[in-house]
């Protein structure tokens, strides 16, 4: 069963890779939108994500059957279902909407999710006690939901921002619109350098006092550039360059912050040959692609991605999630810093509505706003489980 | 003050710009559009502005305000993630000086700023109280004349009104009857009056952010009145199997509750269990499957004095597990923690020290010895000195730790009939120290260990009160976010045909339900005045 399981995401993977392809087709750079092929390649699109979605769909339901739990229990599992919730939040929105150039966004950021994804241990692993609740399943999958649904406001920011910031000059804003595609060409690098080093088998050893002053040991499987704070390498692989400091303290968190810095130098080498081979800002590039998109639609979209995802958001992050902590600790809230970044995402988002609503944020500025509140779902996903502690780093 | 009277005869509150029966403008540089946000009415936060508490009410109701009140409880909540809070830190370190160790002047100033201690600090409990407040101002300040407006609304409305909307066609001709039908078949509410139509869709949902608030305030309200005696109990038992204990915080005028361990249960996954193989071996130690205690709940008779255990009342058996708490009256029981193989009982034999034979066994409770044991044929041991948790303090002397029998260690005097004067023994774990001119020997013989589970005692009568907020504010926003207020006025007027059209959000959904309208029947295609902006 694991294994239908684990090729039905490999399938999903591919077919998702085709939508994106089918969608970028279907973008028109000439005068008129509204070309027949646009609709043509659009559909095809559309229906390819579906049946990607459909793909994954069987992944989630095959490794529930053979795990008999819900597989939203560790981060590759948990980031894979985050993933397929951004799929099923496209798949509303353009249901709604039909904007063939929100396809080409959405698709490969929600591929760029799984991949990353994917890059986790994928062993099913069994339940501790706190976790072995209903209402853990309800509140982690009502919460994906919604940050997928959220994340698709910040795609169609995103082509907002592409369309509509002035690309002839060098701004605040330009460089911004790089830094956020560096970010995201940043995690193809991680992919591609995880990937590299698990094909040659690298592996390099460190020694290092747990808690309780017993050794255990630390296994890195890409070069150390940080090591753990107060390591013995045990071998004589590379590195590392510097220790990483100790109030970094989540579970193996001088690893992920190795990891983390290997993403941002390999992410950096993408993106400077790209600069190279197309000779001008990858926000300008795309720009050309994108100029036939309705701007206004954009950013009617990323309102409406903001309006479907908040209260399914404050559902799952905040109301389920207390419903389950309450049964299990006792408490319904602990301010654990999990707990906190998901009220912090609900008070941004809880402002962006208030800023649109009655001070006439609309267009770019609400857009810049999608983006920040994607970066603070991303990083409760993954920064809060790197350096900050809690209950939640179980994961 | 006096009321405005507009020409259609309907009296309006002092401060009104659009009418709130026919939407004429009641001053000549009212803009209509900007004013439909909340009809036109007259909120007090806009009219009144010159007394102190007109101005704490403006400063309270406006948004600017209730926004920087959301960020900086945002950016604080933020900053206090940074550095772990006080309850997380270890139990015996002082955080005065445990964040400057730890983590250097940033924690000094992280602590003395009170970010360590964030959801307790006044300063924070300050911006909650001043959010609630914001919430409650805002929210009468325009939900109250909204309403009012909302509910006088005629079907005619004055020409300015539907001329400055922001969707509007003029038709030569329209078949009335088509467009109601129309309109029905688009579940819009329809109503007539002289030849003129007014068609609403979702009024409903207008309410979304007063309802959301609403439940905010009360879910705010709940989270407060936890500070209040009696509301919340949060106490943590310690059990040993067997035995029977008080629930501390249960007690009242009809009694006590106790409760007894019958039984502490740790199960673990099995490492060779094929489904979680790998994930199990690539981490290091025991992955648990289930902490549980098997229990008996009794309480105690009115005015049973306490320690007084036998009038205790059996009310019921139960299991109490993680995310399965036991449940009686107010209170739930909660898995905590626990303590495995905590000594209770030891044995020894009183032995001839030369030939090992033995003149009887003595078994010592651990938590309640005896002072003296008999054992028959004169044979007696006495325990002089009982260390539960031994160690050699500062002076090298002989102490305990505390009162938990982690290393017990004894001080006997043995008697036989051939010293009836006694001799005497230092008796511990892997010690037995004597003069050394002893002719008895005390020998171990034995050991009983008990698990202890540990529970905590909650009550929290806030908790109803908190989830009715939440339910409340669930509501709110799904009627404010998933529904709009769409509105179509149609007015006969002077041989044409007006045609406009208003919504709060969502003006995509509204186009898409006019085009189908005009579709369907003669109306001109309603035009977009505003190009972009406004949505
Ligand atoms: C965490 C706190 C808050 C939450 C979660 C919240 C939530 C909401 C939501 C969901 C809406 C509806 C938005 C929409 O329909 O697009 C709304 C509207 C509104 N909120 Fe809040 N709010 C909060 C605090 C405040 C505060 C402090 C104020 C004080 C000024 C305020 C004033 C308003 C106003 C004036 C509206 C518009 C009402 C209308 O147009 O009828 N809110 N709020």
């Amino acid at each position: 069963m694991s294994e239908i399981s684990s090729t039905l995401l490999y399938s999903a993977f591919i077919i998702y890779l085709f939508s994106t392809l089918f969608f970028s087709m279907s973008l028109s750079d000439k005068k008129s939108s509204e070309a027949a092929y646009t609709k043509k390649w659009g559909k095809v699109g559309f229906i390819t994500a579906c049946a990607g979605f459909a793909a994954q769909l069987g992944y989630f339901i095959t490794r529930w059957i053979a795990s008999g739990h819900a597989p939203v229990s560790n981060l590759f599992e948990f980031t894979t279902f985050f993933g397929m919730m951004m799929v099923l939040g496209f798949i509303v929105l353009y249901s709604i909407y039909r904007t063939n150039g929100l396809g080409v966004f959405a698709m490969p950021v929600a591929l760029l999710v799984i991949a990353y994804a994917s890059m986790f241990p994928k062993d099913i692993s069994p339940l501790i006690p706190a976790l072995q609740s209903d209402w853990l399943k309800i509140h982690v999958t009502t919460a994906a939901l919604g940050e997928g649904i959220l994340a698709i406001s910040f795609v169609s920011g995103l082509i907002y921002l592409i369309r509509t910031v002035d690309q002839t000059v060098s701004t605040k804003k330009t460089k911004w619109l790089e830094i956020i595609m560096y970010s995201l060409i940043s995690v193809v690098g991680f992919v591609i350098i995880s990937l590299a080093f698990k094909g040659a088998g690298y592996e390099s050893s460190f020694e290092v006092m747990n808690k309780q002053n017993q050794p255990v040991k630390i296994v890195y499987e890409l070069p150390a550039i940080a090591g753990p704070a107060n390591g013995d390498h045990l071998d004589r692989g590379f590195g590392p360059l510097f220790n990483t400091p100790s109030w970094m303290q989540g579970v193996n968190a001088s690893m992920k912050l190795n990891t983390f810095i290997w993403s941002l130098l390999s992410g950096f080498v993408l993106y400077g040959l790209l600069r190279l081979v197309l000779r001008k800002r990858i926000s300008a590039a795309l720009q050309t692609k994108v100029k036939n998109v309705n701007s206004e639609l954009l950013d009617e979209i990323s309102y409406r991605a903001v309006a479907i995802g908040f209260p399914i958001f404050s559902l799952g992050a905040l109301i389920f999630a207390m419903i389950w902590a309450q049964q299990a600790w006792s408490r319904f809230w602990g301010w654990d810093p999990k707990e906190v970044w998901a009220l912090i995402t609900f008070l941004f988002y809880a402002a962006y509505l208030h800023l649109r609503l009655s001070r006439g944020w609309h267009g770019e500025k609400s857009a810049w706003l999608c983006v920040v509140g994607f970066w603070i779902i991303t990083f409760n996903l993954i920064a809060v489980n790197l350096v900050l502690v809690g209950l939640h780093s179980y994961a | 003050m006096e009321t405005i009277v507009c020409e259609c005869g309907h009296s309006n509150p002092y401060g009104t710009s659009l009418c709130q029966a026919c939407g004429k403008p009641l001053e000549n540089d009212v803009e209509v559009l900007t004013s439909m946000r909340y009809e036109g009415s007259a909120r007090r936060s806009q009219v009144y502005k010159k007394t102190i508490v007109d101005q704490v009410w403006n400063f309270f109701s406006s948004v600017k305000v209730g926004v920087w009140l959301i960020i900086t409880i945002l950016v604080a909540a933020a900053i206090g993630t940074i550095f772990p809070q006080v309850t997380f830190i270890p139990p015996n370190v002082d955080p005065a000086t445990h964040y400057e160790t730890e983590y250097g002047t940033l924690g000094k100033i992280y602590y003395l700023l009170g970010f360590h201690n964030l959801y307790g600090s006044w300063w924070f409990i300050v911006l909650l109280g001043l959010l609630g407040l914001s919430l409650i101002i805002a929210s009468l300040d325009r939900g109250i004349p909204l309403y009012k407006a909302l509910k006088t609304q005629r079907v005619t409305r004055h020409n300015k009104f539907l001329e400055n909307q922001r969707l509007f066609s003029v038709s030569k001709e329209a078949d009335l009857e088509e467009i109601k039908y129309t309109l029905g078949s688009l579940r819009y509410k329809v109503r007539e009056e002289n030849g003129n139509l007014f068609a609403e869709k979702g009024r409903f949902s207008r309410w979304g952010a007063y309802v959301n608030h609403v439940g905010l305030i009360i879910f705010l309200t709940g989270a407060m009145l936890r500070f209040f005696p009696g509301m919340y109990v949060d106490e943590i038992v310690w059990v040993r199997e067997g035995e029977t204990t008080s629930i501390p915080g249960t007690k009242d005028d009809n009694g006590q509750y106790y409760l007894r361990n019958n039984d502490f249960i740790l199960e673990k996954y099995d490492k060779k269990d094929k489904k979680f193989n790998s994930a199990l071996n690539s981490v290091e130690g025991d992955v648990a499957k289930n902490y549980q205690s098997n229990v008996t709940l009794f309480k105690s008779n009115k005015g049973t004095v306490i320690g007084e255990k036998g009038k205790l009342e059996k009310i019921k058996d139960g299991v109490i597990r993680v995310n399965e708490p036991l449940k009686f009256d107010s209170f739930a029981l909660y898995q905590t923690d626990f303590k495995l193989d905590e000594l209770n009982k030891m044995s020894f034999n009183l032995e001839d020290k030369t030939s090992g034979k033995s003149f009887g066994k003595l078994t010592v409770d651990l938590h309640e010895p005896e002072t003296k044991y008999d054992l028959g044929n004169g044979y007696k041991v006495e325990i002089l000195d009982y260390y539960p948790n031994f160690i050699l303090n500062d002076q090298d002397e002989p102490a305990t730790v505390n009162n938990l029998p982690d290393n017990p260690a004894f001080v006997f005097a043995m008697y036989s009939p051939q010293k009836p004067q006694g001799e005497k023994a230092f008796v511990g774990i892997m010690k037995n120290i004597d003069s050394g001119d002893n002719t008895l020997k005390m020998s171990f013989a034995g050991l009983e260990t008990k698990d202890l589970t540990a529970l905590t005692v909650k009550k929290d009568l806030t908790l109803w009160i908190i989830a009715l907020g939440g339910f409340i504010f669930m509501i709110g926003v799904t009627q404010g976010l998933y529904w709009n207020y769409r509105r179509i006025w149609i007015k006969q007027n002077q041989g044409e045909v007006w045609a406009a059209a208003h919504t709060n959000k969502n003006w995509y959904g509204l186009k898409k339900d006019l085009e189908f309208l005009t579709e369907k029947t003669e109306l001109t295609p309603l035009e977009d005045r505003v190009n972009s902006s406004e949505k």
